[in-house]
């Protein structure tokens, strides 16, 4: 427990500080999550889960922390050029964990919808609040969480109550920035109430570079009966920034959500994604891509809980790894007993353009039911030569073939996306990516 | 067989090449000028794709020995997509389905890749649609596939149509059509013939390879050579078609004490 010490020392001489900058609500489980995490410490290669990414890593440096909460020096809306502009007005800051937004900004929501701050909100609606955070993310087997919990002051919630519906997407950009190396912890709580719906993009940039950053991130989705909700991540960080990131979706009856993750540049990344389909009915998209190089790394970890029958899941992420980089995809599907009529799909396909390159692919299906359709597919191949012959043989050079061959493998996980103006953004953010030309800070051509 | 004055097109000379290890093209010699229609036929598997293949580039194949010269520049030297460039186009047996990448994109990429091989600015919008629908119009290919991703899901007919499609779009001096006749009814033939013969002139040549007569019903050529186990075996005028339709290959090997 070397690598966890300093951060129990710090809890232990800041957890003053920490809960005075924090709410009531988000103090609450601290001091339970803190004894799992002494308990438990980080996950390391030696757990099954995360072999192919230790994460104890991560966390093998000297952070700066910002646990007084001092005020963000820059003002984002002014340095902060958006690789997704003009995606909506409804545009939301994170600066490391600190919730930043412009004055007036979702004015246009109705009054009874919340989407701002989580600690405004679990001081506006401590009920709701108390309700939810912390009980999809539970901190007792796993350390991340429990890290997470122990030092998150913070946070982003959306909160939609029954019946409504917004038709803008929503924009959460999560910035990185900072004199030293920081780290920051971040939760997101998203509440759509049944036959409400809305559409969250999620996107995380590092402003800094040459410093080193860390990010754990929980998001904990409640999708409620009849609702709708999609929720796109996408990482665009320098490649000295790690994530953790574990979401938690839950889904009740009719109800419908997208989760997409798209890795376009990033250091070293893990992702867990946990969906529970609780109510007969409901439908998932759980997928994405991840656009990886040099010695970076992504690593995939997905798992759908089919508990209850007539429920439908679609999950498919695809990756294309270059030169010396690492991926990882594991895909763990659980068809329970009396989840009869599930229908899950699951597909992971890849491609390594180098034999440096590394994929490592598991999906895992448990089912229980007798009545089920499940499929899973998974496969690592390199680029097609006979097609890469075939756009040579019209004129197309090599390296244009390869930039299309590769984007087109990306193709179907662009079309899945149901937000129009960032599935038309990300072709070409995809594109730039495949010819080299997305600058690692192309988010920020104004800082 | 009387040869035009022209300057040469092509010359392949003692041209031998392997797959995987395996001697597949054992010494052809053959010469195009501009302005002619070469027939290739032959049985299956002597060598008639490979040749084809060679000389568009395939990096598949590997060449041993010989010389292959394209308007006297040293073909071998050329990469597939030089060779396009400078005007060859192969019309492949079996078109590849090109799942995500939509026959726009794919065009606009290749001819402004041609028009950057002879230092030209990239075409404008309005010309590229224009020059799309007009060369549409001479394989009669349906809009809707031409908004669709390359091959993916064309039946046998729209993709060897799309072959040709390709070919109006890049204006090749030497045209490879490799059984493009394949798999065709007879409307689709004509369509397809009918495009080819659109877009012959004196400055262009053709080789057709085919098994079968019909398509040289439509594309008379003046050379026929007969292609057997890597050798050019027999060459002759269009009469050497006509009576391989009619006999096979059978007096052919006989001939060659087989
Ligand atoms: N990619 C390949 N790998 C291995 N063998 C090949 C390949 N392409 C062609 N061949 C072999 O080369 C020989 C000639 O094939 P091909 O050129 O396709 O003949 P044709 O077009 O005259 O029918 C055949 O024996 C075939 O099996
Ligand atoms: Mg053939």
């Amino acid at each position: 427990m070397i690598i966890e010490q300093q951060y129990i020392d710090l809890y232990n001489q800041a957890k003053g500080m920490i809960n005075r900058h924090s709410s009531d609500v988000l103090n609450a489980p601290r001091e339970q999550a803190f004894a799992d995490f002494q308990k438990n410490g980080f996950p390391t290669k030696k757990s099954e889960e995360y072999k192919y990414t230790d994460v104890s890593e991560f966390f093998n440096l000297d952070y700066g922390f910002n646990l007084n909460r001092l005020a963000v020096p820059v003002d984002p809306y002014e340095v902060f050029k958006c690789d997704v502009p003009n995606l909506s007005s409804l545009l939301y800051f994170l600066v490391n964990d600190s919730y930043f937004a412009k004055p007036g900004v979702g004015k246009s929501l109705p009054a009874s919808v919340f989407v701002g701050s989580l600690k405004d909100f679990s001081e506006k609606h401590p009920d709701l609040a108390a309700k939810h955070y912390g009980k999809l993310a539970k901190t007792e087997n796993d350390g991340i969480v429990a890290f997470n919990t122990v030092f998150a002051q913070d946070g982003f919630v959306i909160y939609i109550p029954k019946g409504v519906t917004i038709e803008k997407p929503i924009q959460l950009v999560n910035i990185f920035r900072g004199d030293v190396d920081m780290m920051s912890n971040r939760r997101l709580l998203i509440i759509v109430e049944e036959n409400a719906e809305a559409k969250l993009l999620s996107c995380d940039h590092t402003i800094d570079e040459g410093r080193k950053f860390l990010s754990t991130q929980v998001t904990e989705i409640f999708v409620g009966k009849d609702a709708r909700f999609d929720f796109y991540e996408m990482e665009e960080n320098g490649v000295d920034t790690c994530r953790v990131a574990s979401t938690f979706v839950s889904q009740e009856a009719n109800s419908n959500a997208v989760v997409n993750s798209i890795t376009l540049h990033n250091g070293r990344t893990r992702n867990n994604y946990e969906v529970t389909l609780n109510g007969q009915h409901a439908e998932t998209h759980l997928g994405g891509m991840a656009i990886v190089d040099k010695t970076q790394s992504v690593d995939n970890h997905t798992f759908i809980d089919h508990a209850v029958p007539h429920c439908t899941s679609h999950e498919m992420f695809k990756y294309v790894l270059d030169e010396k980089s690492i991926g990882a995809f594991t895909g763990r599907i659980l068809v329970r007993k009396d989840a009869q009529k599930t229908e899950a799909y699951q597909t992971n396909k890849n491609i390594c353009t180098t034999a440096d390159a590394k994929m490592y692919t598991k999906p895992q299906l448990e089912i229980y039911a007798d009545d089920v359709k499940c499929s899973h597919g998974a496969t690592i191949g390199q680029i097609d030569e006979n097609a890469l012959f075939y756009l040579r043989a019209r004129g197309i050079s090599e390296k244009e073939a390869r930039m299309l061959l590769k984007f087109a493998f990306m193709a179907d996980v662009i079309d899945n996306i149901r937000m129009d103006a960032f599935k038309d953004r990300l072709k070409l953010l995809v594109e730039k990516r495949f010819r080299n030309e997305l600058a690692k800070c192309a988010g920020c051509s104004g800082c | 067989m009387k040869r035009r004055k022209f300057n040469l097109m092509l010359e392949i000379k003692n041209l031998h090449a392997n797959v995987n290890g395996k001697e597949i093209l054992r010494g052809i010699n053959l010469t195009v000028r501009p302005g002619e229609v070469h027939a290739i036929m032959g049985p299956n598997g002597s060598g008639k794709s490979t040749l084809s293949s060679v000389l568009a580039g395939n990096p598949v194949f590997e060449v041993t020995e010989g010389e292959v010269t394209f308007e006297g520049k040293n073909l071998l030297d050329l990469a597939p997509e030089e060779r396009s460039c400078e005007g060859i186009f192969l019309s492949f047996q079996y078109p590849v389905e090109i799942p995500g990448v939509s026959m726009v994109n794919f065009m606009r990429t290749a001819i402004n890749e041609h028009r950057k091989y002879k230092k030209q600015e990239p075409i404008s919008a309005s010309d590229f649609l224009k020059l799309m629908r007009e060369k549409r119009e001479v394989v009669e290919l349906d809009n809707k596939l031409a908004s669709r991703s390359v091959n993916e899901g064309f039946s046998g007919g729209e993709k060897k149509r799309n072959e040709i499609f390709q070919m109006a779009m890049l204006e090749p001096k030497l045209a490879i059509l490799d059984e493009t006749d394949s798999g065709l009814d007879i409307d689709a033939l004509r369509i397809v013939a009918n495009g080819v013969n659109k877009l012959k002139s004196e400055h262009n040549a053709t080789l057709v390879i085919t098994h079968y007569q019909r398509l040289l019903d439509y594309i008379k050529p003046e050379f026929v050579h007969v292609l057997y186990k890597g050798k050019i075996v027999k060459s002759a005028g269009p009469e050497l078609a006509l009576e391989l339709e009619e006999k096979g290959y059978d007096w052919i090997k006989k001939e060659l004490g087989e």
